[in-house]
């Protein structure tokens, strides 16, 4: 694998067979799990898409800059809910979902840099502590601001929310193509696809542009950023602001896909359940938030076969499959970390900090200066 | 006025719980500066463990007092939670003591959503209700009420801090743990066995919140496997609100939210024109915690954490 890879970086006739290789993968893939798993593992790839976007988000704010945010699904919510708001008939307002889209990752770019502002001065867990209140904060608004004038419908959430459409093509019908179908979910995985594409192609030219670079500097030693000449109020900002749009349109294309937002979806649960795949993943390592999403996505669905499996192995299904697959996804989840402290693929700058000499990584830890308080 | 005193009351009470489950979380940060995420489900597992052996108690018809029944529910979900919150340390936190910052995190996160699994499994997804044993009296203080329950909770949950007071600063383990708190590696120097203590830790930690779980369980009469959560996050809350890593600030903070809570509760109604109902009560906790730390950045009693960095 890794001779493999090393072969890829060098060969460009090997990279580029690599590359249309996965190209073509991803292209039949739902096809793939359609005919091998059942057309709901179809729609379980839109999630995964999904969830890539909002991993690679977050892992601006987490794993470049190094700011624990443990309220991400917040912007999640705006951007699901100023999509479900202005194309719904909820008022009446169907805007095409072009304009809705980035209207909802702006909005929730505004909500990041709202709540970064106050926050800068706090370090390590009193941030996280003050984004998961600010969390909490969103999701308890939006259940309760049905009165006395209903902006968000309460807990009831809102329905009915147009599909991503462009003219007379809704991405919720059925296509035809050259004799092939293409179902609902079809069509929403291959626009998922190309936006998770795009943001991972922003993700990589981020993480080595001077913004980049920047945050990673944040992220080691603040104060030595700051004697550098790096604005870190700024720096730390856009990182939030920016963090915050890519959740904000994967909120988006969430309520255009399920045409349904309620306050549920957006709890603290999921905040953590983002971040565990940022960290799971490996932080800071664009193919390992990639993995960790898709694995934290994939485990729990593939875990409702336990049922089957019991059935198969004992004759008889002895603890029902519902309960049991979170609680062998709780045990994977302490497992990995176990054996993969610095995640699946951890990112290089930080695997060499984990090689560091433990007496180096100590004196790290009791540095005054240091970014976790 | 009535209202402020009835709310004041309610208040203290569902704080001195808080500050309880709080002490847990400031304990372990004192030490280790892990969030230990899965202190809420150990609090929820007290909660239930009391809860089946009163129910089994019940059931079995044993002639003795409602009390003694609580309490010899107590004491068995109190030695539970010990071992529990001891295997925890060892299973998943002691492993990654050298690991990057967040892996303990994540590895927090899996025990809670395995204890929350365990005990759905168990006792089932529906809410526990509180056998009718304790002999509930109301007393009435200038226009407001308070039960003996009430009292009781107040007068054990602070006898249980002043021990926990004793023991820290009195107690040759307690210095030990205070040591381990300033500097590990010294403190191992000075012959002190660290992982002793942080197992010590641990398990007052996981006793503090057996306690608090039954309590707050007879409170409301109701226990819930998914209980532990919010419970948790407050008393989280509440730490950070009195800096966390400082054990007297965990007690203030966790009076302190319980009572914000409360009257925030009793007063956003009227306060609002009925704009907004009682329903805001966590966002008033909330706001209050984030206006406190953006002018506060260490938390109320924080200042001991940031000098010893």
């Amino acid at each position: 694998m890794q001779a493999y890879l090393e072969r890829l970086r060098h060969d460009r006739r090997a990279a580029w067979a690599a590359f249309i290789a996965i190209g073509i993968l991803l292209a039949v893939l739902p096809f793939l799990a359609d005919a091998g798993l059942g057309r709901s593992w179809v729609r379980i790839l839109d999630f995964v898409l999904l969830y890539i976007m909002l991993a690679l988000g977050l892992n601006i704010v987490v794993g470049y800059a190094g700011l624990l945010d443990l309220g991400y699904v917040a912007f999640y919510a705006v951007g699901a809910y100023v999509f479900a708001l202005l194309s719904s008939p909820h008022f009446g307002i169907h805007l095409p979902f072009w304009m809705v889209l980035p209207m909802g990752a702006v909005a929730a770019g505004i909500f990041g840099v709202l709540l970064g502002a106050p926050t800068l001065r706090l370090r390590g867990d009193y941030l996280a502590i003050v984004t998961l209140g600010f969390g909490e904060i969103i999701r308890i608004f939006l259940n309760n601001l049905n009165t006395p004038v209903n902006i968000t419908n309460g807990p009831q959430g809102i329905n009915l929310i147009d599909p991503i459409a462009v003219g007379d093509f809704s991405l919720s019908q059925t296509h035809t193509l050259l004799g092939i179908q293409f179902p609902s979910t079809y069509g929403y995985y291959y626009f998922f696809l190309l936006l998770t594409l795009g943001i991972i192609f922003v993700s990589i030219r981020l993480q080595n542009s001077r913004i980049g670079r920047a945050w990673v500097a944040i992220r080691e030693d603040e104060v030595a950023a700051a004697a550098m000449g790096i604005n870190t109020r700024n720096i730390k900002l856009l990182a939030f602001a920016m963090g915050a749009s890519f959740g904000g349109l994967s909120g988006g294309l969430f309520a255009g896909f399920q045409g349904f937002v309620s306050p549920e979806s957006f709890n603290l649960m999921e905040s953590i359940m983002i971040l565990c795949m940022v960290v799971l993943g490996g932080m800071g390592n664009i193919v390992g938030v990639i993995l960790g999403a898709v694995f934290l996505t994939v485990l729990p669905e593939a875990l409702r076969y336990v049922g089957t499996l019991q059935q198969a192995l004992f004759g008889q299904v002895y603890a029902d499959p519902a309960d049991l697959r979170m609680l062998i996804f709780g045990i994977a989840m302490i497992l990995i970390m176990l054996y993969r402290p610095a995640g699946l693929v951890p990112s290089r700058r930080r695997r060499r900090e984990l090689e560091a000499e433990a007496d180096v990584a100590d004196q790290e830890r009791d540095s005054v200066y240091d970014t976790k308080r | 006025m009535d209202i402020f005193l009835q709310q004041l009351i309610n208040g203290l009470v569902l704080g001195s719980v808080y500050a309880l489950v709080a002490l847990g979380y400031t304990m372990v940060y004192g030490i280790l500066e892990l969030i230990n995420f899965a202190h809420g489900e150990v609090t929820m597992m007290g909660a239930m463990v009391a809860l089946a052996v009163i129910g089994a108690l019940v059931a079995s018809g044993v002639a003795l007092p409602g009390v003694l029944i609580v309490l010899f529910g107590l004491m068995v979900a109190v030695l539970v939670c010990a071992a529990l919150g001891f295997t925890i340390e060892r299973v998943a936190y002691r492993p990654l003591r050298h690991a990057p910052r967040l892996a303990p995190l994540i590895t927090a996160i899996g025990v809670s959503i395995v204890l929350q699994n365990t005990a759905m499994i168990i006792w089932g997804r529906q809410y526990i209700t509180f056998p009718p044993l304790l002999e509930i009296e109301r007393y009435s203080i200038g226009g407001a009420t308070i039960s003996n329950l009430q009292i009781f909770i107040v007068l054990l949950s602070a006898s249980m801090m002043v021990a926990l007071v004793l023991l820290i600063n009195r107690t040759r383990m307690g210095r030990a743990m205070r040591a381990t708190a300033q500097n590990k590696s010294v403190a191992g120097l000075m012959g002190v066995n660290i992982n002793s203590v942080i197992s010590m830790t641990f398990i007052l930690g996981s006793i503090l919140a057996a306690v608090a779980g039954v309590m707050v369980s007879a409170y409301y009469g109701l226990a819930h496997y998914y209980m532990g959560f919010m419970l948790g996050l407050k008393a989280f809350t509440a730490a950070v609100l009195g800096g966390i890593g400082n054990i007297p600030g965990a007690m203030l903070g966790g009076l302190l939210l319980g009572v914000i809570e409360s009257l925030g509760a009793g007063y956003i109604g009227p306060l609002t024109g009925g704009f907004m109902g009682s329903h805001y009560q966590d966002v008033f906790a909330f706001f209050v915690l984030i206006l406190v730390l953006v002018l506060r950045p260490s938390g109320l009693l924080g200042e001991r954490v940031s000098d010893r960095a």
